[in-house]
């Protein structure tokens, strides 16, 4: 199993410290896996953390200038990491003004994801700085664990308003209540809720406009059934979706966002290099 | 005792009550002929750190009252660390507003006055309550030291800034060959399969002075350097580096017309054991600046199965989820309290002050030992307002 990856564009280098600080603010360990073309991040569904999802997803020649790697096996090319993310933040973080950076998988004291930066010196040579991250080697036999979670029949589809403004709204919703309700329709309207014994609040916006669909999921038919203007609605923990709004600093192209009725909502932020997906259970 | 302190020296004096205040928890205020001494030390004596202004960093110096006895002693006194540092806390403020600070300390009135003159007339007068003092003085030797070495502030704050600030002691590394790293240590009962370890490499010729006679290896708190730093880089001083063999005291001293500073900190006494167990931590220590270079696949090559079960996974290798070695027993041994350690024990937590029958400061420090320092401290009389 070898793995060995080198970052040596600047904006590369930005956005992909961007995307792990990213992940970070959204799931403290998180699994890294590596295939020919890809990097993913996941985290999958543990009640532990309120059941909440993730699955991010990058093609690794928008961000690498080589890229080399071998799986556990010819039949097996994956490569399966557990890691703490904020280990690989904090050691990106370091990498601002870096010439270049290597990443690679080396066996320590026990197995590493070895970051390691070439920065500018004062002198002839280059500044070193190795960080060497512990990681965990995910068995083959658990790897069906972290397949990626499918889409759901969601009830509607809609895009997000501007990130920037639902977190302000979402922010100060924060300090009243515990959970928020998020409500869509079909015809671009999105409400945000908070009803407590004390007060209600609603933020209402429109014209969001909803994403088409490719009808491959049986869901399509039952949107079509529903009245453009039925509202689906899902009760989530704000904390969660405050993570998500606050914690991201990808900019993406779009974002939007799938509700199921009462079950989860479902949020996907796309770039043109890079998806997010993110899964938050809907509070009974 | 009376000084005034105005213009950019307001900062520094500022600056160096803070880097002071990661030391300890009570300054010690001297006035000298040859100027006034503040000075700090640990609760555990790990660490010591005296700033000397200079009568010249201030507008007016008087060490002592005229028509004091000038024979007498001078009149001394130590101040709380948080009362002191209340009056300096935030240090854009004092720059942008404080023109002129005035220290008095009349023994007869009981209390350490400071007084900020700020712009637009205002002034504000703080009292702080005092309790009069034999002088600090740890012993320390710099000529003593084997190994020196001289930075700009600027390399070394490069430097930490890649460790994480929860990170407590970082090893120092230096060998006669023109290499210099930083590394961070790893406490013995910290999971090594969850903590970051980091390395930084630094080249001879980025020093500006460089004498280091063997390979030398000391572990040293990070906390009160990055205090030190912090001044130093503020008043852009280089910062010189005397050490020794480990378990004696390093020394960072800077030096500047007005100003003298010394911080003398502990480090860890490592028995020959712990050493070797370190390095097995990280094997190669100068091996990332040929890592980085070496892009050969077998460098980075991972030889680990993680197929359970299949015909591939009887090779004889620990399991890679639970990879610690022979030395995560040996790790978690609990602490000797013997005095002669037993090879393969994890270094000594406990505090020893040559010259100082047997105390044990236990509770009140971690993971350090102690410089060769004796410390002549003795409370006099309490005297609060």
């Amino acid at each position: 199993m070898r793995f060995r990856g080198k970052l040596v564009d600047v904006a590369c280098l930005n956005h992909f410290t961007r995307v792990v600080n990213t992940i970070t603010k959204l799931a403290k360990t998180c699994t890294l896996r590596f295939t020919v073309d890809k990097i993913y991040f996941i985290l999958n569904d543990k009640v532990a953390n309120g059941g909440v999802s993730m699955w991010c997803e990058l093609n690794q020649e928008n961000f690498f200038d080589e890229f080399q790697m071998e799986g556990v096996a010819a039949e097996d090319n994956e490569i399966y990491l557990e890691l703490t993310s904020e280990n690989f933040s904090r050691a990106l973080k370091t990498a601002q003004n870096a010439k270049a950076v290597k990443v690679k998988l080396t066996n320590k004291q026990c197995p590493c994801l070895t970051v390691a930066v070439e920065l500018p010196s004062l002198s002839s040579s280059s500044r070193i700085v190795t960080h060497d991250i512990p990681v965990g080697i995910i068995p083959r036999k658990l790897w069906n664990d972290f397949r990626e979670p499918s889409v759901p029949d969601f009830d509607v589809s809609i895009y997000l308003p501007v990130m920037k403004t639902m977190k302000s709204v979402v922010d100060r919703m924060k300090n009243l209540s515990n959970s928020i309700v998020i409500e869509a329709n079909q015809k671009g309207e999105m409400n945000l809720k908070i009803e407590t014994d004390l007060v209600s609040v609603a933020t209402h916006f429109k014209d969001l406009g909803n994403p088409p669909w490719v009808p491959e999921h049986a869901s399509q038919n039952s949107t079509e059934k529903r009245h453009p203007e039925t509202m689906a609605e899902a009760r989530i923990d704000i904390k969660r979706l405050l993570q998500l709004l606050a914690g991201q600093q990808v900019n993406p192209a779009k974002a939007l966002c799938n509700i199921l009725n009462k079950r989860i909502v479902h949020f996907i932020l796309l770039h043109e290099d890079f998806s997010l997906q993110y899964f938050i259970p809907a509070l009974t | 005792m009376k000084c005034i302190v105005t213009g950019g020296n307001v900062k520094a004096l500022g600056k160096a009550i803070h880097s002071l205040a990661r030391v300890g928890d009570e300054i010690y205020v001297e006035p000298l002929q040859e100027g006034l001494s503040m000075r700090t030390v640990s609760a555990s004596r790990s660490a010591y750190a005296s700033f000397l202004f200079a009568p010249l960093f201030f507008q007016n110096y008087q060490p002592t009252e005229s028509g004091y006895d000038p024979d007498s002693e001078a009149f001394r006194c130590k101040v709380h660390m948080k009362s002191f540092l209340a009056v300096f806390r935030s240090l854009p403020s004092l720059e942008k507003t404080v023109e002129k600070c005035l220290l008095s300390l009349n023994p007869h009135a009981s209390r350490f006055r400071v007084q900020l003159h700020c712009k637009y007339g205002v002034v504000k007068t703080h009292d702080l309550p005092f309790q009069e003092c034999e002088s600090l003085q740890a012993d320390f030797d710099t000529s003593q030291c084997a190994h020196a070495l001289r930075a700009p502030p600027r390399l070394l704050a490069d430097a930490v800034v890649h460790f994480p600030l929860a990170l407590a002691e970082v090893t120092l590394v230096a060998s006669p060959a023109g290499k210099v790293s930083l590394r961070s240590y790893l406490e013995g009962d910290t999971e090594v399969t969850r903590t970051m370890v980091t390395e930084l490499g630094l080249n001879e010729d980025e020093f500006q002075t460089f004498h280091i006679k063997q390979e030398a290896q000391i572990t040293f708190c990070l906390k009160e350097f990055r205090g030190l730093l912090s001044f130093a880089e503020s008043s852009n001083l280089s910062l010189n580096i005397y050490f020794d063999t480990p378990g004696r005291p390093a020394i960072f001293t800077l030096d500047d017309a007005v100003l003298q500073v010394h911080l003398v900190l502990a480090t860890l006494e490592e028995p020959e054991s712990c050493s070797s167990q370190m390095t097995s931590c990280t094997p190669k220590p100068l091996a990332p600046a040929y890592d980085f270079t070496g892009d050969d696949i077998d460098d980075y090559m991972i030889a680990m199965e993680t197929t359970c079960g299949g015909p591939a996974g009887t090779e004889p290798l620990p399991s890679p989820t639970f990879p610690m070695g022979p030395t995560s027993s040996e790790a978690q041994e609990p602490d000797s309290d013997h005095e002669g350690t037993v090879p393969g024990t994890p270094p000594q937590k406990r505090v020893r002050i040559k010259g100082l029958p047997q105390t044990n400061y236990r509770h009140e420090v971690k993971n350090v030992a102690l410089p060769i320092c004796c410390f002549v401290v003795l409370l006099g009389t309490c005297k609060m307002i």
